[in-house]
């Protein structure tokens, strides 16, 4: 029972975020010198004012804000997220179909990431100190600081442009009609913004994996288990992993928000028609603002499920907190 | 059996990134296990008790660096030999509860054998549920005889052990102290590290007194029935601290790994002390039976 209590702690701390975050991107939106008028005036030259009036009546433009803030807020609620001004769908609708493209890639590069990292950092710490851990740790914290664009860019060169062996972008070949799409091709679509993701977090996950094994190796219980005859190699698998993978589990999925903002990029960069395209679709050129705060609000639900789940499953996994809970 | 010969240990540390220092932490410690015997190392906390125990088994940090000899048998105990005999030959019973891993059940870190884990367990009175636990959730008493249980599976020549019995209850240490017995009298050894004077006079066969990282004199535990019978000052004053003999506390601190003087480390607190006490360490030498290292030892 009150192992429950730090989840449900958690969870209202993270809905109080949540609050603030609506109310924060509401107010940059409504200072936003862009608002439904000034794009109807401009995508519709010449229109009367009383057509505007009816406009400005639709948007509930002329409502004090607190009004407006809470009208959106309970739409919220109630699952009506409005209108995208730029897809002429319902927002939500939008942000389902975007997710599931995303969502295809994000579980791609996460999964990548996490088995990557964990492996990777697992082999830097068996070969400690040595040259094959000194050359892969330079390399891991070197790709810590590039950007996820720029190694987008490097593979569609290298891969797409001189290989050839990836196409350039979008998740399915184009003018193919979608029930004609074989799960090959898609997979052959995924596979370039996949890794492209995946870079960013990977060498984090690693060089973190690392040094919890370093950890355990130098720790008292590893000097039992040599004093007792096991092998480097045997304390990595009897006590290695089972104390890392805690660690690294709480890592990835804490991770969503930089998978979800690398996702920007990558989809950016390859044309996918996910989510994090739509970002750039919402933010910039149209500037549709009900998307946007869609996105926002989503992408924060996103985030604090993470951070959720690696939550709740260090809770349970750990036997020290389940103990201690008890 | 084991013999340990002048062996000096010492940690290298960098403060900064280039000025390097070596911080000696064990100084010409001489010590040596015969068959069927228990040999007590007593010594204060902090005194290399632990590091010795760790350099016999080849488990130290990179960074210690082992200078004189180490013999098994009669064979340089080399890093292959140590390898080789680790949880077979040569066992250690571990100082305490970090020691076990804190994500695995008990059971089986003790031995992949149900039947051996069941049979330690009956010895040293353990319900069997215990085996399922994790280390956090053991009291102070059990995790001691897990962690004697745990190095006692297999059937070692040599063991190893390190202050096996805070937080046992008399009875229990005393079982633990007659299974060591057991072990000794069945031809194996057990070098039995301890702070505890009157457990190593009561069950131990010989007694070497350590101070700073090194063994000032090595007695017969019989030698511990009077303050006569000791050979070092050192000894004489651990023999006065006791209890039963007024427990008197003798002036002055044990020099910090690190600062080590360089002649007798015993020097500075001693009240028989000459400028050449200061000068050089002393040899030891065999007096009455016994090993000490003083000038002037009777
Ligand atoms: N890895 C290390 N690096 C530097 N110094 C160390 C290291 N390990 C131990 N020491 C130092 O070596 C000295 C002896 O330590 P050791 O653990 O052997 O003492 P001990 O006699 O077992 O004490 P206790 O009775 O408290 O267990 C201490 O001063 C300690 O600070
Ligand atoms: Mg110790």
């Amino acid at each position: 029972m009150s192992k429950l209590k730090p989840i449900a702690v958690y969870i209202a701390r993270g809905i109080t975020l949540l609050l603030a975050v609506s109310i924060c991107s509401f107010i940059l939106a409504s200072a936003s010198p862009i608002n439904p008028e000034t794009r109807y005036r401009l995508s519709h030259p010449g229109v009367s004012d009383e057509k505007v009036a009816q406009m400005r009546d639709y948007w509930g433009i002329d409502e004090p804000p607190v009004q407006r803030y809470l009208g959106w807020l309970g739409g919220i609620l109630r699952g009506d997220w409005g209108k995208s001004t730029s897809y002429r769908q319902p927002v939500l609708d939008v942000i389902g179909v975007r997710f599931k493209t995303s969502l295809a890639l994000m579980l791609t590069a996460w999964t990548l990431s996490g088995l990557f990292g964990f492996g990777i950092g697992s082999l830097m710490a068996v070969f400690r100190g040595r040259p094959l851990d000194r050359i892969v740790k330079r390399v891991c914290l070197f790709m810590c600081s590039i950007p996820t664009f720029w190694i987008g860019l490097v593979f569609l060169a290298v891969f797409a442009a001189m290989l050839g062996w990836f196409p350039f972008g979008l998740a399915v070949p184009a003018g193919v009609p979608p029930e004609q799409v074989t799960l090959g091709q898609r997979i052959h679509h995924l596979i370039l913004p996949a890794l492209t993701l995946s870079f960013l977090s990977f060498s984090n996950l690693a060089l973190h994996t690392r040094e919890k094994l370093i950890d355990v190796y130098d720790s008292d219980f590893a000097l039992f288990a040599r004093a007792r005859g096991e092998s480097d190699t045997k304390i990595l698998f009897r006590h290695g992993i089972r104390n890392a993978l805690i660690p690294a589990i709480t890592m990835q999925f804490g991770s969503f928000a930089e998978l979800f903002g690398g996702s920007v990029f990558a989809e950016n960069i390859f044309s996918y028609p996910g989510l994090g395209a739509a970002v750039s679709v919402a933010g910039t050129g149209a500037t549709d603002i009900p998307l946007f705060l869609g996105i926002v609000m989503f992408s924060a639900c996103f985030i604090f499920a993470g951070n959720l789940i690696a939550n709740i499953l260090t809770n349970l996994i750990d036997p020290r907190t389940k103990e201690a809970a008890r | 059996m084991l013999d340990v010969k002048n062996l000096s240990l010492s940690f290298r540390m960098y403060d900064g990134a280039f000025r390097r220092r070596d911080l000696k932490v064990i100084a010409n410690l001489n010590v040596s296990v015969r068959e069927g015997e228990i040999l007590a190392v007593a010594g204060s906390s902090g005194s290399g008790k632990s590091l010795l125990a760790h350099a016999i088994l080849g488990v130290l940090p990179k960074n210690a660096i082992l200078e004189g000899e180490m013999l098994w048998f009669g064979k340089p105990l080399d890093a292959a030999l140590q390898k080789k005999l680790r949880g077979h030959q040569l066992a250690l019973v571990p100082q305490s509860v970090t020691y076990l891993d804190p994500l695995m059940r008990v059971g089986r870190q003790i031995s992949k054998e149900k039947e051996t884990v069941k049979e330690l367990f009956g010895r040293y009175h353990l319900q069997d549920e215990v085996a399922r636990r994790f280390p956090h959730e053991l009291s102070g008493g059990m995790t001691r005889r897990i962690l004697i249980s745990a190095a006692l599976a297999g059937e070692p020549k040599v063991v190893i052990a390190d202050e096996p019995t805070p937080g046992l209850s008399p009875h229990l240490a005393e079982h633990a102290m007659k299974h060591f017995r057991e072990i000794a009298d069945s031809g194996s050894a057990v070098l039995l590290i301890t702070h505890d004077i009157d457990l190593a006079v009561r069950f131990a066969d010989r007694i070497a007194v350590f101070y700073a990282g090194t063994t000032v004199e090595t007695a017969n535990a019989s030698d511990f029935a009077d303050e006569s019978l000791l050979r070092h000052p050192y000894s004489r004053a651990l023999w006065r601290a006791m209890p039963q003999n007024g427990f008197s506390p003798t002036d002055g601190t044990q020099p910090y790994a690190g600062s080590l003087p360089a002649g007798c480390l015993y020097a500075p607190r001693c009240a028989m002390r000459t400028p050449e006490c200061v000068s050089a360490p002393p040899e030891p030498r065999d007096i009455r039976g016994g090993e000490v290292s003083c000038l002037y030892a009777t």
